[in-house]
């Protein structure tokens, strides 16, 4: 305690609200700030195409957009992945499976839902599609399209970690 | 050899068989009882000069309320070497929705039966393996058929509405400690 | 030491295991769920799942006119929506009995090729990284990114176009579009040559390639393959050839075929050399562009153009009365195939007079191409069925439907 009113008497730049930084390498800030900014850098998506959205998926991974750079690596196994595309036509059939995939990811865990088709059920409403893969699951950001364009992918990808870096005191509970 | 003539072929040789010929922008459809499909489809594949090598498609089809016989099975056949193709309609009544399987003749015909199995419920006897292919194997309903509604019906599959209880579920849960 | 009964060999003793392959896997291109029974590495019994993107795109067209359902089949194959639009307009036209200006047949040839050459694109990256490199994906994807541009610069979508229009093209193009495209039709075969230099003759590739799902030529046609997966096997079926639609009676090129038995390193071969063919084919069809109008003079059948209907009463009532009822159609049937890159592509449709079709049915080549897995993977190693999957080249959206 004593090191750190001693430290606020000197120089410490407030870099940005509730982070203070004094050179070369003392940084104070809150957990939840620390926390939020280690997984928000690196997250890592699940693998998991559904239809159309998933090619434009794989062109926002790949060498023109490349993804990489914002620290997002896909994995194939739910397990280790923090979030999730829910890329395409979620059909009856297939929501048991979207479901248990998203049961076996570690929390915590975010959905993006992406096109139409995954928002509302778009052009398909027909005895077989969900209308919405909200009705099962807990979306935290819709990117909308049919199919969006990789843009759009980055820009639901800021938004979400937007949505990280606000967030206060959520390290585990149940959705 | 032109449709027409393989049309003629098929009446001479099977005319017990025989319902209905019908020509529309140069594509020949031939209607036939479903008795002896089997034996026609063989004849088909197997004579040098017609030799309908190609089962290009296999599909149901329901004419509700348009049609004596409600539905139908549509066979499109091609001759890769003869470079010719004719159209085959098999009546199935609702009475009786069974007909013989092709897939001795084309074994690719296997899936599309499936497939016209579990959109219409027409029953394919000798197939090696008909269960639904496209819809979950409890479903209930067969969506092509005409008097299915778009949307589906009133009853929601019970798979789905599974799948919804245990969202709600994992949503309510509360730790208790 | 000692002991008491003599050391007697028992037999090892193994048992069958079952492994359930998808949907979410990374190397099942999409939902495809695949049974495996698996003696050690071999695979005994493989049996595919499909239909976790089934849609009901079949029951959705019978409920919508035949203008309106256009854009379900930019959603079948979503690849390569080009050439389903294509096929789709063309089965659409046959039943009207109307024909597309000389100007919009070259067009859609044109771009036709251009989804063939995005679509072959994906197949080569996406088998070549299942297999295990990752260079030749990268590369090939900023390729297809190239065309993607071109298809935005033509009509404002990237995936799902829906540029061809039942009578024609929805516009016409630029001189800019063309030049583009010509530009980057010159330099397209260098960047194939790039792909080859990584794959063709690279010795980890033609060991998981070579005799891999082997299947012959009459075995080929009773299972109903078409595209690459027959042409693989020797045999020079291609509609494109076989009944020309469109321009393809007018532009030269060449069907390239594999040996009988075709493997997927035939199959592979074969692809590649259509990309060349493609190349080709919009190289000739920029050159040969004629003048013209690009949509068909039927106004029974086709929109007014936008610029009168805006202006005039008359324009106006016809695009209403065309677009709440549909056309109206001779009762009948047609069967239209088309060649897309995974194959044949049909589509049947049953007119029953009004603007609606009474049946519409999509012949999906990936539907009938994953059929064949089981007979391609059944006694070989379990590494192969990801060689398998990648050399059918399926699409779900279009399997499914």
């Amino acid at each position: 305690m004593g090191l750190i009113t001693g430290l606020q008497s000197v120089s410490l730049v407030e870099v940005e609200e509730g982070t203070r930084v004094m050179a070369p390498n003392i940084i104070i800030t809150s957990f939840d700030k620390l926390i939020n900014w280690g997984r928000r850098s690196s997250l890592w998506p699940m693998t998991f195409g559904l239809a159309c959205c998933a090619i434009e998926m794989m062109a926002t991974y790949a060498s023109h957009n490349d993804l990489d750079r914002m620290g997002i690596i896909p994995r194939g196994s739910p397990r280790q992945s923090d979030f999730m595309f829910i890329a395409g036509t979620v059909t009856k059939k297939m929501s048991e499976i979207v479901r248990r995939v998203y049961d076996q990811m570690p929390e915590p865990r975010y959905v993006i839902s992406v096109g139409s088709c995954a928002n509302s059920g778009g052009i398909f409403n027909t005895y077989s599609t969900v209308q919405g893969c909200d009705t099962f699951l807990p979306v935290d950001v819709y990117i909308p399209g049919c199919p969006p364009r990789p843009e759009a992918f980055i820009e639901g990808i800021i938004r979400l970690q937007e949505k990280i870096k606000h967030e206060e005191f959520r390290w585990s509970r149940w959705r | 050899m032109e449709p027409l003539q393989i049309a003629e072929k098929i009446k001479e040789k099977f005319p017990e068989s025989w319902v209905d010929v019908k020509e529309f922008r140069g594509q020949v459809s031939v209607t036939l009882k479903k008795e002896r499909i089997v034996e026609i489809c063989s004849f088909l594949h197997d004579d040098p000069d017609l030799s309908l090598d190609y089962l290009v498609d296999l599909c149901g089809a329901d004419y509700l309320g348009k049609k004596e016989k409600r539905f139908e099975v549509v066979y499109h056949l091609y001759s890769i070497p003869l470079r010719h193709a004719i159209r085959l309609k098999a009546e199935v009544p609702e009475s009786d929705m069974k007909i013989d399987s092709v897939v001795p003749v084309w074994i690719g015909a296997n899936w599309h039966e499936r497939e016209a199995y579990d959109m219409f419920g027409i029953v394919f006897r000798g197939h090696p393996d008909l269960r639904r292919i496209l819809l979950p194997e409890t479903w209930e309903g067969f969506p092509l058929r005409k008097d299915y509604p778009l949307q589906g019906p009133e009853k929601e599959w019970s798979g789905f509405l599974d799948v919804l209880d245990r969202a709600k579920r994992y949503r309510e849960f509360e730790w208790t400690d | 030491m000692e002991h008491s009964e003599p050391i007697v060999e028992k037999p090892f003793e193994t048992k069958e295991l079952t492994v359930s392959m998808g949907p979410q896997h990374p190397a099942t291109h999409g939902v495809l769920r695949l049974v495996l029974n698996l003696d050690g590495e071999n695979v005994v019994k493989c049996t595919p799942y499909v239909g976790y993107l089934h849609r009901g795109v079949e029951k959705l067209g019978e409920n919508r006119t035949y203008l309106a359902a256009l854009p379900l089949s930019d959603r079948l194959d979503y690849i390569s929506s080009m050439n389903n639009n294509v096929g789709y307009v063309n089965a659409v036209e046959k039943l009207f009995g109307i024909e597309a200006p000389e100007r919009a047949k070259y067009i859609r040839t044109m771009v036709a090729e251009m989804g063939r050459l995005s679509s072959h694109i994906i197949w080569l990256g996406t088998h070549v990284i299942d297999i295990g490199a990752t260079t030749p994906f990268l590369l090939a994807m900023a390729q297809r990114e190239r065309i993607l541009d071109l298809f935005e610069m033509l009509c404002g979508a990237r995936l799902t176009v829906s540029y061809p229009r039942v009578g024609g093209v929805r516009n016409d193009i630029s001189q800019e579009f063309l030049d583009t495209l010509y530009e980057f039709v010159l330099e397209f075969p260098h960047r194939i040559d790039d792909y080859e230099t990584l794959v063709t003759e690279n010795r980890i590739w033609k060991d998981r390639t070579m005799g891999v799902g082997v299947i012959s030529a009459k075995e080929a046609v009773n299972w109903g393959l078409t595209g690459g997966m027959l042409r693989g096997s020797g045999i020079d079926y291609d509609v494109r050839k076989y009944v020309p639609y469109d321009a393809y009676d007018k532009v030269d090129f060449m069907v390239p075929v594999g040996r009988d038995p075709g493997d997927c390193y035939d199959r592979y071969k074969v692809r590649v050399e259509e990309m060349r063919q493609a190349n080709r084919i919009i190289k000739q069809c920029v050159e040969d562009l004629p003048a013209g109008p690009v949509m068909a003079d039927a106004p029974k059948f086709t929109l007014p153009p936008k610029d009168l209907v805006l202006k005039d009463m008359e324009h106006l009532i016809h695009q209403f009365v065309l677009i709440t009822k549909g056309p109206s159609v001779a009762e009948g049937e047609v069967y239209v195939g088309t060649e897309v890159p995974k194959g044949e592509l049909g589509f049947y449709f049953v007119s029953d007079g009004t603007g609606k079709p009474y049946r519409m049915r999509v012949r999906a080549p990936s539907y009938v191409h994953a059929s064949v897995l089981p007979r391609l993977s059944e006694g070989g190693y379990v590494a192969d069925v990801i060689a398998n999957i990648g050399t059918i080249d399926i699409v779900l959206g279009e399997c499914d439907r």
